[in-house]
């Protein structure tokens, strides 16, 4: 089954907050990490990777249903780089 | 922002201790890798999705001298970005 956020939540819980305290605290660290990306200020979690926002150009597209050209506008997407640590975690039952 | 400045944030946006926050933030990417590396999903509504995708192994080769190599099958976590959070990075 996937993660959620409540599933999340339910371990803030067992921290010993309330129900709702912890659904706020969930909620605010998603908002501030949010917000940062939202800025344009990445977000390095050490030992699991980096959120980086990238500013990507403005280049000709084409609509992949009608086959029409048009442009892509010059946007701005967030990206994820994975660090070593969890890329070794994800693949420690292969190395066995 | 790194990791510490998230826990201070985080202490200063809901008045819980550091050492609340801290543990917090841990349990928060901790979840995240923890199910990954049981190769589950993560879906946190609003900010990113994670699966992880399954590589075989191939050959390849050492672009420098051009020597096949064996890659061997490896894990690797897709990041997607949350439709939210995808509009408010790309506003104005």
């Amino acid at each position: 089954m996937a993660l959620t956020k409540s599933d999340i939540v339910e371990k803030v819980y067992n921290l010993g907050f309330s129900k709702k305290e912890s659904v706020e605290i969930v909620e605010q660290l998603i908002e501030i990490i949010k917000k940062s990306l939202e800025d344009g200020e990445d977000v390095l979690i050490s030992g699991f990777g980096k959120f980086c926002v990238k500013k990507k150009s403005e280049r000709r597209g084409r609509n992949p249903a009608t086959g029409e050209d048009l442009m892509l506008r010059q946007r701005q997407v967030v990206t994820f780089k994975c660090s070593g640590k969890l890329r070794d975690k994800i693949n420690g039952a292969l190395e066995e | 922002m790194n990791k510490l400045e998230l826990v201070s944030a985080l202490k200063n946006a809901t008045g819980v201790s550091k050492t609340d926050a801290a543990k917090v933030v841990q349990i928060f990417f901790d979840s995240m890798a923890d199910t990954l590396a049981e190769g589950e999903r993560v879906e946190i509504r609003g900010l990113c999705s994670f699966f992880v995708k399954e590589y075989r192994s191939y050959t390849g080769r050492n672009p420098k001298t051009g020597d096949p190599v064996v890659i061997r099958p490896k894990r690797l976590p897709f990041f997607k970005c949350g439709k939210e959070l995808k509009e408010r990075v790309d506003e104005d």
